[in-house]
């Protein structure tokens, strides 16, 4: 028992590390769908991937590398407050946008502009 | 590892700044600096474990802060042209 808990003690530093990896190629992937997608809300939506999983997966990482309690809970506090201001930002963002008047790309407009790219 | 997490955040900043410099609309631009706010606080909390001092949490805690913050006013400010205005919903001649 005692030597699964060493073992355990040892690798945890590595699982914290490849989920910080993890995340951070999670960030990269919202940022290519921000780059390519063709729409307002759609990069709305592929702006949420860092706000959520990038962000919890890394942070996650980061608690298992943590060297004491007070790191750890400083990380939760950050989590904490992403929980609740990522869903009221990117509300904002979509409520003013469609209060100004941008328009999403649907219909044949979208699919004609679809069919320039890949599928 | 951790070096190559960092390395990954500071490509999609890059990257996120392109969209923030060309964006189409204020919007655009708006969303990239939000997400951009998003990755530097997770940029500051791995260099803070890369170099083993992750007191860089403090900061990446208050950058979160002001992140969010910021682009509640930048949005406000380009709604109504102001900071002098309620948020409040206005209640249109009715009066409660």
């Amino acid at each position: 028992m005692n030597e699964l808990l060493a073992i355990l003690l040892n690798v945890k530093p590595v699982i914290g590390a490849a989920l910080c990896l993890t995340g951070g190629v999670l960030a990269l992937i919202g940022t290519i769908g921000v780059l390519r997608f063709p729409d307002f809300y759609t990069r709305l939506h592929a702006a949420s991937v860092t706000d959520t999983s990038a962000l919890t997966i890394a942070l996650i990482g980061m608690a298992l590398m943590a060297p004491s309690w007070l790191i750890v809970f400083k990380l939760a506090a950050i989590w904490a407050f992403f929980f609740l201001t990522g869903p009221t930002s990117s509300h904002a963002l979509a409520n003013a946008a469609h209060t100004a008047g941008v328009e999403p790309l649907i219909g044949e407009r979208a699919r004609s502009r679809g069919r320039g790219s890949s599928s | 590892m951790i070096g190559a997490a960092a390395l990954a955040l500071v490509v999609a900043i890059v990257l996120m700044l392109v969209r923030a410099l060309s964006g189409p609309t204020l919007y655009d631009r708006v969303l990239a600096v939000n997400s951009i706010g998003t990755k530097i606080v997770l940029l500051l909390g791995v260099l803070g474990f890369l170099t083993g001092r992750p007191d860089f949490l403090d900061i990446s805690l208050l950058y979160a802060l002001i992140n969010f913050v910021a682009t509640i006013a930048v949005l406000k400010f380009f709604r109504y042209r102001s900071f002098q205005v309620p948020l409040l919903r206005r209640s249109r001649g009715r009066k409660s």
